[in-house]
């Protein structure tokens, strides 16, 4: 009997069984190479000599005794700060598969210990609920009786979108005719890469964004935008023709506009657009959050800050009193910096008073557009509590927001864009087209390209999710060096046009038997249909099983 | 399959030319309904002057009938002539028709301080609230038009059928357009009112196929509160209310109407001597690009006749004719029937970018491109 008080418990002990992965190592394959201890991001696994009693008993000499077997193995270590996050990069690096992390189908007890002095649970990732509404949409008015469906492969397709005012025509030609002021508008692809900051993002990981985004606008002919997050935007890039593929992002720290104020004049275009940040899907109520993991010497010099130190945002712009005052004085202070040449707009995360902002832009003549970002969305960092269980899903918010529009017939002079979620589980122009369907003119996608593009390893299942941390295993969230190297941008790049060529040719598979080419169906709410009958009510489709 | 005829002449022709071709047409149709639109109208029993309102419509009982006359009555409306159809009801499908009629009235005399606007919506106000009489009374009345010098008959049923039961080869009317087209809509109810062609202020459009680009383009449509703009039993009512306004609330010029509907491409607009206006044009009414596939004919007050097509031009539409007497339809065959004696090598078939008007004075047809300058001087 093992004496009780050698038993190490205490109220935090764990062993591997209570830990969301589980490493599993096959001894018989190891060749003690050492590659997987040195590249888990979070030490959760180690070398170790082990010890193993060989019991032997002799019955003809009536003796009793016990040899003993010292062999070196893989141990995971079970204090929640070493948890195996799941990333599999050991499985990665091994040369015989002899390793690999695999979920516990049990209770992971873990989840009860991350709060270690006083410290609520901070990560980086999505929410973790892997259903989405969206999935469940289908398109379902197919050209049949009167009309074939059209061909995705032969006809030509408009799929392109606005981002910026648009006036009453009636407005249109009155202005026209005493050549007043007409708002900007861009065209644009309606998958745009969502904000994440150059701090968020590694440089290698910033950099093959671009040069993909640059190749699909000047090679493939699609129109994509990326927008930059809050945290300004390098200065070789402010002062490149490629601005103008950029939305710059404006939030409440105002993080990177000194450099940005300081290069308009040497900009040799115009963004594409200004987001001014009012909240995000992932964490409604926080502000941006840049741990100090992540605030190299670049990020510093960009946002004017010492090296190292957290940089939280504040929840909302303390400069401002009311989100009317907000949105008046932004919007035009913004649109004024640019000669009101460059849309400007408001991002906020989706909520039940979505509707209040939406009307009071309505009444705004500078507002280009809102931009909504529901409870799926994603974030560097933020609290578990705040990702989880803080928001409002997208599509129900979009809808009403877009019914709202509908009822004062401004819908296509106020273009609302979507967020959250989209592409949770890689359908990502599925639930792009549901959201356009419902009222859209476009949505913004971020885990997702960060998946498609750079290989992400997150997933809602709370797999990695470690992007608050610096510990990016993949580099696309790391500020270190040693592991952002690991990132090739060209090969990012590519992959970016890759996602891009894809998803516009599923639009046109999409919108090719509903019998739509010459424009995007934004609100052609009578294409879809869902086999739930209280959300089918709720969006005002059809109900289909 | 729908189909469509429209003749145009100088001279009045019997509506019942435009039936047979109609039926010369009748391959591919299941002949569920017949619209008939007419302007320039002449009666044998009355002569008409063509600034008075035509009220066309069906009253489905007498009681619905003597509540009209009081209807019009109390608003000051006086009866100038009440054209009675020789009907052989056997020859109709529909069981609840008690009088078809096309009435001739001279405007209230309190009327006469109204300026055109005024009056024309007026009239509009009219349609609609004895359109609303009659679904409040159990849709014992329909009510097509209220217009000077338009007259509509709508029916459900064979267009040749309908046009012999209610006599109109009897040269009893005749008109300089007649506007046809057969078949209800098939992807919603069937109902009088879905019937093309479809009429408000003047303007009248019938379609061929299926407005795919339907519900967002009605939800527009709505959201203006404009009181005419409502109906929508047909996808294709919309083009109808597109016309109207673009070319009497905006007042644009009349090839307006397919920048609208179908705009060019951005890089076609970059080289297009007018493309910054028509790019702004374009967004400011983006709801509006229908997306087919569709072929429009319509015809305005002053007689000028349209037709166009929709960017993948995937329906068929022919326009042919000869100085003073033209026609237009879905099918050859049925500019054929209408008129024989043209030089057919002359027949136009509008592609995506034209626009192919016949003027008033009915001498030559104009085929216009998107491509062209744009004729508003403003923008030039």
């Amino acid at each position: 009997m093992v004496s009780i008080r050698s038993i190490p418990s205490t109220p935090s002990s764990l062993t591997h069984l209570d830990l969301q992965w589980i490493i599993k190592h096959r001894e018989d394959r190891c060749t003690l190479c050492g590659r997987c201890t040195s590249v888990c991001p979070k030490e959760a696994i180690f070398l170790t000599y082990r010890r193993q009693r060989m019991p032997k008993l002799d019955i003809l000499k009536k003796k009793r005794s016990s040899e003993y077997r010292t062999f070196t193995g893989i141990r995971q270590r079970t204090e929640p700060a070493n948890r195996c996050i799941g990333c599999g990069m050991c499985a990665t690096v091994c040369p015989n598969e002899a390793i690999g992390p695999e979920p516990n189908p049990n209770d992971p007890r873990v989840r009860l210990l991350q709060n270690h002095q006083g410290e609520a649970w901070k990560r980086g990732g999505r929410r973790n609920f892997r259903e989405t509404l969206l999935d469940r949409i289908i398109f379902n008015r197919i050209s049949m009786l009167t009309d074939p469906a059209l061909d995705a492969g032969r006809h030509e397709f408009e799929l392109n979108t606005l981002l910026g005012r648009v006036l009453s025509p009636e407005e249109y030609l009155r202005r026209k005719a005493t050549g007043e002021w007409i708002p900007p508008v861009r065209e644009i692809f309606p998958f745009v890469i969502g904000s994440m900051s150059f701090g968020a993002l590694s440089p290698n990981m910033w950099l093959g964004l671009l040069q993909g985004v640059a190749y699909c606008n000047e090679v493939l002919g699609i129109p994509v935008v990326m927008a930059t997050g809050e945290g300004g935007c390098p200065p070789w890039v402010l002062k490149s023709p490629y601005l103008k593929y950029i939305i710059l992002q404006i939030a409440s720290g105002y993080f990177g506009w000194d450099e940005i104020i300081r290069a308009i004049p040497d900009m040799q275009c115009d963004p594409a657009a200004i987001e001014i940040k009012y909240g995000q899907g992932a964490k409604p109520g926080d502000g941006g959050l840049l741990m100090w993991f992540k605030v190299s010497k670049l990020i510093a010099r960009l946002r004017c800050v010492p090296e190292g130190v957290d940089l939280p945002s504040p929840p909302v712009h303390q400069t401002l009193y009311s989100i009317e005052e907000s949105v008046m004085k932004m919007i035009q202070s913004l649109s004024m910096a640019w000669g009101f040449r460059v849309p400007v707009y408001p991002k906020i995360s989706g909520s039940t008073s979505a509707k209040s902002v939406l009307n009071n832009l309505v009444r705004n003549p500078y507002a280009s557009a809102l931009m909504i970002d529901g409870v799926d969305g994603g974030t560097g960092a933020a609290y578990n509590v705040s990702m989880d269980a803080t928001g409002h899903p997208i599509a129900s918010n979009l809808r009403e927001c877009y019914l709202d529009l509908v009822a004062q017939g401004k819908q296509n002079e106020i273009p609302l864009f979507a967020a959250g979620g989209v592409g949770k589980n890689g359908n990502v122009t599925q639930n792009g087209m549901a959201l356009i369907m419902l009222g859209a003119s476009g949505v913004h996608i971020g885990k997702y390209i960060m998946q498609s593009a750079a290989g992400c390893l997150g997933s809602e299942q709370n797999r990695c999710n470690v992007c608050n941390i610096g510990i990016c295993p993949k580099g696309i969230t790391s500020q270190n060096v040693k592991l952002y190297r690991r990132l090739d941008p060209d090969q990012v790049a590519e992959r970016v046009a890759d996602t891009f060529m894809a998803i516009s040719t599923e639009m046109k598979k999409i919108m090719a038997p509903l019998g739509r080419s010459q424009s995007l169906p934004i609100g052609m709410s009578d294409a879809i249909g869902i086999d739930d009958a209280a959300a089918a009510e709720r969006l005002q489709i059809k109900y289909i099983c | 399959m729908c189909r469509l005829a429209l003749k145009t002449a100088s001279k009045p022709f019997s509506p019942y030319d435009v039936l047979t071709a109609m039926e010369a047409m009748q391959e591919g149709y299941d002949g569920s309904g017949l619209g008939l639109i007419l302007r320039g109208v002449k009666f044998t029993d009355f002569t008409y002057r063509g600034q008075d309102p035509i009220l066309s419509g069906i009253a489905h009982t007498e009681a619905a009938y003597h509540r009209l006359d009081g209807f019009m009555q109390d608003r000051g409306f006086q009866l100038k002539y009440d054209h009675e159809f020789e009907v052989d009801f056997s020859g109709i499908e529909a069981q609840d028709r008690h009088k078809y009629f096309l009435q001739v009235y001279k405007l209230p005399a309190a009327w006469s301080s109204y300026d055109e606007n005024e009056i024309e919506r007026q009239l509009m106000l009219t349609r609609l609230e004895l359109r609303r009489n009659g679904e409040d009374n159990g849709g014992d009345l329909t009510v097509f038009s209220f217009w000077p010098d338009v007259a509509t008959i709508k029916e459900v049923g064979w267009p040749l059928g309908i046009g012999d039961a209610l006599h109109l080869n009897d040269n009893r009317i005749k008109a300089r357009v007649v506007m046809a087209q057969g078949r209800q809509n098939t992807n919603y109810g069937i109902n009088l009112y879905a019937c093309h062609p479809f009429f408000i202020q003047g303007i009248a459009t019938m379609t061929n196929g299926e407005n795919t680009a339907y519900v967002p383009i009605k939800e527009l449509l709505t959201g203006m509160h404009y009181p005419g703009y409502i109906g929508y039993q047909s996808d294709s009512e919309v083009f109808t209310h597109i016309l109207h306004y673009v070319y009497k609330q905006l007042r644009l010029p009349l090839e307006t109407y397919k920048h609208v509907i179908t705009p060019l491409k951005t890089e076609e607009l970059n080289m297009h001597p007018q493309g910054d206006f028509l790019k702004g044009l374009r967004n400011a009414c983006r709801r509006f690009i229908i997306d087919g596939p569709n072929c429009v004919i319509g015809s305005l007050p002053d007689e000028t006749c349209i037709m166009v097509q929709d960017h993948k031009k995937l329906r068929p539409g022919t326009v042919g004719g000869k100085k003073g007497e033209w026609a237009m339809a879905s099918e050859m065959c049925g500019v054929d029937a209408m008129i024989p004696d043209r030089d057919r090598s002359q027949d136009f078939q509008p592609m995506r970018e034209n626009t192919v008007i016949i003027p008033p004075d009915r001498k030559e047809m104009k085929i216009w491109s998107q491509f062209d300058p744009y004729p508003l001087p403003q923008v030039a």
